[in-house]
């Protein structure tokens, strides 16, 4: 018989650590996924960053390193550059990306480094249990904005993909949600887009993932599903926002 | 033989470019040298000063504490470091930048009018080059031939145009001091 | 400069030196950002890496610096970064990084005076911070000092081949003087890059099973193991890389511990006979760590008295005294904030250490 759903050849078998209702093991699955469809298991290299995905390399069977809080997309310039002919990505959270790694996103982007980053955008700070991120909506209820974040004090959520958009060297930048079976598709296939910008050479290419973490965001997983569609989405709105494609 | 020597004078008038050529003759020539430029800030239009040790042994210490010789572009350069010069040491002025010297220690003083010979001969820039060749003259350090063969390689390219008129310049310093 | 010559003297700054060295030990990652007074590192690399098929980046950070070495590192490849002190404190973080994911890579800190913005003169003030690790978590950098030009180059081959050898980040730490300073240099020591087999690199995992360069070890116990791991080839370092220059030391009533540039002023009065009635030695380290304590340690039982010259208000001062444990007094001269020692000076401070021989002089 010929099985039709299994786990991806680059998915290592093994219960993950993440917390039920969490999407990163969604995002990694595709990301294994995608690595098994295009057959580049053996010239990938990924970067796991400080935070909940610390660990990605637990589950994706591929050479990779760790970076220190918010400096993957040095780490990755720093691959690349030594192997352009690989594939390199990153796999960032949102205080990594956006709060203290701020600065190295921007520049990669506009030095165009060749790469893919997966930016998984879950609106807290997860691994520290909970806290405000850059992210963090208007009103959210965090360890650290117990009142909900303040416009007034913590100032508007950031919104990486606009941000990056604009910046000169960026070349794909999307934003995806995995919230329901057409949304996880639809992540799937800006992902591999994100790749095929790599793999033609065409420069740096970022694409954002809301994701839910019911546990931080004192809901259960379908409410935090509906969190996502209802509510992040109006600030996180979802779709490309670069494309080289059509820009030609 | 061992010889330190300061030179300064005002940021653009080329002592970086006179300090090198000294360093990558003698060097040529087979001895131990050591080049130390001032940096940073004061190099825009303060005093540039440099110090420059040759020696046929090891150089230790690379400042110059007391100097066998310094070679001053500009009053305030002078002011600055005149009181570095030992006994039986040389004093080689720009004389058309600087007019008042007290020679309280009694040592050899060369006025050189480097400015004015420099225009004289179309370049005013090419003051540190008569310095040069006053200095050489003086000190003997260097065949004329490698300098003139430092300078072609340092004014390669661009500045090529620029040769004739600095190896003049190297001339007309020696000149001026055989003539002295 | 568009290539070397073997037998051919360059006359170089000792930044040049360095960045050039870097390139003919078969470094070809490169990153920097600018910061007096080490910013011909940059300009150099800025011109010759494209010339061998390298890279040099112009980086936003110190932080994207080290960690683009981080990168590099991993990758398997030669890389360097460079930067003076403020500049090497915002790297420290990465250092650790790097040491605890037993990473090989260059880091050069053209010391200035601090703490804070400082100023841009000479300083010896990052000692501290070099040999004692900067960063958190128990770690080393192999630590080496130059005095010249033509051992900063030397030093930058032999920087690489240890890095490669242990696996472990290394420092050259210089200074302001030494970074500015044009002295004769020729690149002639042999490298060979690809003696070393890293097969711990990411590559891609063709052909073998996968790398991972970590330095988390979340798992009760592991994390001991490894640093246990850790010091054990610290151990190793200690006893096989210790380097130092000793001068007259066997007779001497007074030896003089001083590295870099200090050991340089101190030797002029040495080799010059400076103070006729007073014999005196001199101990250059050379590796700041592992630190020449056993020889300190042997010297001390047979002088009057141990002078530590620093530019610095007494940072090595600390080792020199470890390592004498009370067998000889231990004393310190020391300047700061751009401030260089002078011979004058430290003989002075000599002839008030040693008890006054009979015609006993100063020959200045």
């Amino acid at each position: 018989m010929e099985a039709v759903y299994k786990t991806p050849d680059t998915m290592i078998d093994t219960p993950t650590h993440y917390c039920p209702g969490c999407g990163h093991g969604i995002i990694q699955r595709l990301i294994a996924e995608i690595i098994d469809e295009k057959n580049i298991k053996g010239k990938t290299i990924g970067i796991a960053p400080v935070g909940c995905a610390v660990l990605a390399y637990n589950y994706l069977d591929i050479d990779m390193c760790e970076a220190a809080h918010g400096r993957p997309p040095a780490v990755a310039t720093g691959i690349k550059r030594v192997h352009p002919d690989k594939i390199v990505f990153s796999y960032q959270g949102d205080g990594d990306l956006a709060a203290i790694g701020l600065s190295e996103i921007i520049h990669t982007a506009n030095r165009s480094e060749n790469i893919t980053v997966i930016f998984v955008n879950n609106a807290v700070y997860g691994m520290t249990n909970g806290q405000m991120a850059p992210t963090t909506l208007l009103n959210q209820k965090t360890l650290t904005t117990p009142q909900g974040r303040s416009e007034q004090c913590d100032g508007p959520p950031l919104r990486i993909c606009e941000l990056l958009s604009v910046v000169g060297g960026s070349r794909f930048i999307a934003r995806a949600s995995v919230t329901s079976p057409k949304n996880i598709i639809n992540t799937k296939q800006l992902i591999e887009k994100g790749f095929k910008t790599q793999i033609q050479e065409k420069g740096f290419s970022l694409i954002e993932v809301l994701s839910p973490c019911p546990v931080y965001w004192r809901m259960s997983s379908v409410e935090s599903i509906k969190f996502i569609d209802d509510e992040m989405t109006k600030t996180f709105p979802l779709g490309v926002f670069k494309d080289w494609e059509s820009q030609n | 033989m061992s010889e330190k020597v300061i030179l300064a004078g005002l940021g653009g008038q080329g002592m970086m470019l006179l300090g090198r050529l000294i360093a990558q003759a003698v060097m040529l020539e087979g001895k131990n040298v050591t080049f130390f430029p001032s940096y940073g800030t004061e190099v825009r239009g303060g005093t540039a000063y440099y110090h420059l040790t040759v020696s046929d042994e090891e150089i230790f210490s690379p400042v110059i504490e007391e100097a066998d010789a310094l070679i001053m572009m500009n009053f305030p350069s002078y002011l600055k470091f005149k009181d570095l010069l030992k006994p039986n040491s040389m004093l080689f002025v720009n004389s058309s930048m600087i007019d008042k010297i007290d020679n309280e220690k009694n040592i050899d003083v060369f006025r050189i009018p480097a400015t004015k010979i420099a225009n004289d001969i179309g370049n005013v820039v090419a003051s540190n080059m008569v310095m040069l060749g006053a200095y050489n003259q003086v000190k003997n350090l260097v065949s004329i031939p490698i300098f003139l063969s430092c300078l072609k390689n340092v004014l390669k390219g661009r500045k090529e145009p620029f040769f004739e008129v600095n190896k003049l310049a190297i001339e007309r310093g020696a000149d001026f001091i055989k003539n002295f | 400069m568009t290539s070397t010559d073997e037998n051919k003297k360059y006359l170089l700054t000792g930044n040049e030196a360095c960045a050039e060295a870097a390139i003919q030990a078969g470094c070809r990652f490169y990153y920097g950002y600018p910061i007096t007074p080490q910013n011909e590192i940059l300009t150099h690399m800025a011109i010759r890496m494209p010339q061998v098929g390298g890279t040099s980046i112009q980086v936003e950070s110190e932080l994207a610096a080290i960690n683009m070495v981080h990168g590099s590192a991993a990758a398997g490849a030669r890389t360097m970064t460079s930067s003076s002190s403020p500049g090497i404190s915002l790297k420290q973080e990465g250092i650790s990084y790097l040491a605890g994911s037993e990473l090989p890579c260059v880091i050069v800190n053209i010391q200035r005076g601090g703490p804070g913005l400082g100023d841009i003169s000479p300083s010896q003030a990052d000692y501290f911070q070099a040999v004692k690790g900067g960063g958190h978590g128990d770690y080393h950098t192999i630590v080496l000092a130059p005095s010249s030009v033509q051992e900063t180059a030397d030093l930058v081959y032999d920087a690489f081949d240890l890095a490669d050898r242990y696996r472990n980040p290394v420092m050259i730490l210089g200074d302001a003087q030494l970074g500015q300073m044009m002295e004769s240099v020729v690149f002639n020591k042999k490298c060979e890059p690809d003696s070393f087999k890293k097969e711990w690199a990411l590559t891609g995992a063709t052909g073998r099973k996968r790398n991972i360069i970590k330095s988390f070890y979340p798992v009760q116990g592991e994390l001991e193991e490894f640093n246990a791991k850790l010091q054990e080839k610290y151990s190793l370092i200690k006893s096989k890389e210790v380097r130092y220059e000793e001068i007259n030391t066997e007779d001497a009533d007074i030896v003089v511990v001083a590295y870099g540039t200090c050991a340089r002023i101190c030797k002029e009065i040495l080799m010059k006979n400076k103070i006729p009635n007073i014999k005196i030695g001199l101990l250059r380290p050379i590796t700041l760590w592992p630190y020449p304590s056993q020889v300190i340690q042997e010297i001390a039982g047979k002088v009057q008295a141990i002078l530590t010259v620093e530019m610095s208000a007494g940072q090595m001062v600390e080792d020199v005294r470890l390592s004498v444990s009370g067998r000889c007094p231990v004393y310190f001269y020391g300047r700061t904030g751009g401030g260089i020692p002078s011979p004058k000076d430290i003989i002075r401070k000599i002839i008030e250490i040693i008890p006054v021989k009979e015609k006993a002089t100063c020959a200045t």
